[in-house]
């Protein structure tokens, strides 16, 4: 067992904020045992000692907002066995996905001294617009448990343990009174389980940073929202955040008339 | 009078005499877990002493809310079913079922040792009795006994307190559950508040009761006090907060599997699964299994699942309820048509908790009337035709 060759890993980086490929650094307890199931054989962030592929492997993080990277990502997907997106940008567009939403042109020339030194696409566009994707991970950022799953099935060639069902069956295993029926407006109901459930257990709503789950019906949630109080912007900017481009939460931040 | 003490004997305990209850449980080895205000509404853990219940509270539920409120007689159990009920005591939201390690010839599988506490609830209501009877029904009955549910079951001590106020979603009385906890508890307490004294009318439902009774300092009872916990108990029969008219509902909803009402439900369902889960008799699982990193150990675990999740219905080639819909239907049905069929009795105790903790306040009394009543007009205008 221990002649097999390990599998290679490569993390790649697109338009994002590191914090999701940082998780992988973060599994402390864990590190040693991923360093030795897996060859690291190309995470810039982690080590200088970069090999070139094919891999086993790849986590791409981050989503396409250049020409760049559109053409980048189509080499990664060439380069690799198993392609797995963590995080809400590469899978869902990110924050930088509110672009979309709005002319991009206005924005690089009112934040940029120098407009014409940019050069970027109009859109923020997750992984799977670009190239197909084996398994995306959700999260802003993602849940290091969960990613230590992923890793463990895939070295195990069996179906990992991501659950799609709503943040509220976190909530009920873990015992948290439900802040939404007490008068806080939640995303739980209508957002992809993974973080723990973590917000609510801290009196907070969820923000919806694992985007929509499997079946979100954000139309009768956000009614809800207005019977507690939201207004129309809130409930907008509440599901225009992390995942704003993932289709159902696009949706529903379009149907508030702002 | 220690001395007669069987199932059906009545005595009169001081408010007082709750913390000596709670101190002989302990000393019994007991973990005792009870009511006890925490994050804005009373829930089940554990208690030390008097002190730790929610005195001066009641709490305000209706359809997808729930508030506390303070109140002023000091009444310790002035208040309805709680956010969760005891299903996670007996049937854990997640337990590993057994683990698995890589040897050099093949590999050994050990399973879990069942850590059974000695656990007593203070403070169950006959909803919630009853729905340990129909989980000990599910687990225990069938021809695959849960041992671990079994033995956890065991080993639990039942104080009941019957009902003093009704809340804004019970409907014990339409599931013929309660008010009044009638079995399956081993002491049971009714709260007597005249004002001026402050009391409980204590029942034993066993010998373990009835020798925990015997232990506590206590009088006899008297006319008025039997007459007092009967008035309170009648009170509060009157006060139910929804009804459910269950006279033919079975063979009502099992015709109805074409409904119209389903795909009206569905567009207020959320499938969030938040009633399943606070469902004290919903009793369904998953398994998982895990996998260490080196590849050489694993675990198999068993959690909570919902019939509201696509997974729960995935059989080769895809989900077989795809719709929010078919995802309803297949609950309410369950527990108010078809659980008939498979346990005899209804999957409902009346509890109210799924019409609380519905996010989007969906009553499952309220959907079983609008089928019932376009049923109703269905059959008038078929007769009059």
């Amino acid at each position: 067992m221990t002649a097999r060759p390990r599998p290679r890993l490569a993390v790649w980086k697109f338009a994002s904020c590191d914090g999701c490929q940082l998780s992988l650094l973060d599994c402390e307890d864990e590190l040693l045992a991923v360093a030795g199931a897996v060859e690291i054989a190309n995470f810039p962030e982690a080590s200088s000692a970069i090999s070139d592929g094919p891999y086993d492997l790849s986590l791409v993080e981050g989503s396409v907002t250049t020409a760049h990277d559109a053409e980048r990502i189509l080499e990664v997907r060439k380069q690799s066995k198993f392609l797995v997106t963590i995080g809400a940008c590469a899978t869902a567009g990110g924050i930088q996905a509110l672009r979309n939403f709005a002319d991009v042109g206005e924005f690089i020339s009112a934040v940029y001294a120098r407009p014409d030194y940019i050069k970027t696409l109009a859109t923020s566009t997750p992984i799977s617009a670009h190239v197909p994707v084996d398994l995306e991970l959700r999260g802003c950022p993602i849940d290091k448990g969960q990613l230590i799953e992923v890793l463990s099935a895939i070295l195990a060639g069996r179906k990992p343990n991501i659950a799609a069902y709503s943040v509220c069956i976190e909530c009920k295993r873990r015992n948290t009174v439900c802040v939404m029926v007490q008068g806080t407006p939640c995303l739980g109901p209508a957002t992809h389980a993974g973080c723990g459930a973590i917000c609510p257990s801290f009196r907070r709503g969820c923000y919806g940073c694992f985007g929509p789950m499997e079946t979100p019906n954000t139309a009768a949630l956000a009614h809800e929202w207005e019977l507690l109080g939201a207004s129309p912007q809130e409930i907008v900017r509440s599901f225009r955040s992390f995942n704003c481009a993932a289709e159902a939460f696009r949706k529903e931040s379009e149907a508030h008339g702002i | 009078m220690q001395d007669t003490m069987t199932a059906g004997s009545k005595a009169v305990l001081s408010s007082d005499a709750l913390q000596a209850l709670i101190v002989a449980l302990a000393r019994q080895g007991y973990t005792v877990l009870g009511p006890r205000v925490r994050d804005g509404a009373i829930v089940y853990d554990e208690i030390a002493s008097s002190g730790d219940l929610p005195a001066g509270f009641r709490d305000r539920q209706d359809a997808g809310r729930y508030g506390l409120e303070p109140r002023e007689d000091g009444a310790f159990f002035g208040y309805a079913a709680g956010p969760q009920s005891w299903k996670r005591f007996l049937h854990p939201p997640a337990q590993t079922l057994w683990s698995a390690q890589k040897t050099p010839d093949g590999f050994t599988i050990s399973r879990e040792e069942v850590s059974v506490p000695k656990l007593a609830f203070l403070g169950v209501r006959a909803c919630d009795l009853d729905a340990i009877a129909i989980q000990d029904r599910v687990f225990c009955e069938g021809p695959y006994r849960d041992e671990a549910y079994a033995t956890r079951r065991a080993n639990v001590f039942i104080v009941a307190v019957n009902c003093s106020q009704a809340g804004g979603t019970c409907f014990c009385v339409s599931m013929q559950s309660g008010p009044k906890a009638d079995t399956g508890f081993d002491l049971s307490l009714t709260e007597l508040l005249d004002g001026t004294q402050h009391r409980f009318l204590a029942e034993v439902g066993s010998e373990a009761g009835a020798a925990l009774l015997a232990e506590l300092p206590h009088e006899p009872t008297t006319g008025a006090h039997l007459a007092a916990a009967d008035a309170i108990i009648d009170n509060t029969a009157k006060q139910m907060g929804r009804h459910l008219d269950t006279d033919g509902l079975k063979e009502l909803l099992q015709a109805s599997l074409s409904h119209p009402r389903w795909e009206e439900v569905a567009r207020r369902c959320l499938s969030c699964g938040n009633c399943t889960m606070v469902c004290p008799t919903c009793f369904c699982t998953t398994v998982e299994d895990h996998t260490s990193l080196d590849g050489f150990s694993a675990t198999h675990v068993k959690k909570w699942d919902s019939c509201f999740t696509l997974d729960f219905s995935y059989v080769h080639g895809g989900a077989v309820r795809t719709s929010g819909a078919a995802r309803y239907r297949q609950w309410m049905t369950h527990k108010l048509a078809s659980w008939i069929d498979q346990f005899g009795t209804p999957g409902c105790v009346g509890c109210g908790r799924c019409i609380t903790w519905c996010p989007t306040g969906i009553d499952i009394t309220e959907e079983a009337a609008a089928i019932r009543a376009s049923q109703c007009v269905k059959e008038e205008s078929d007769g009059g035709a």
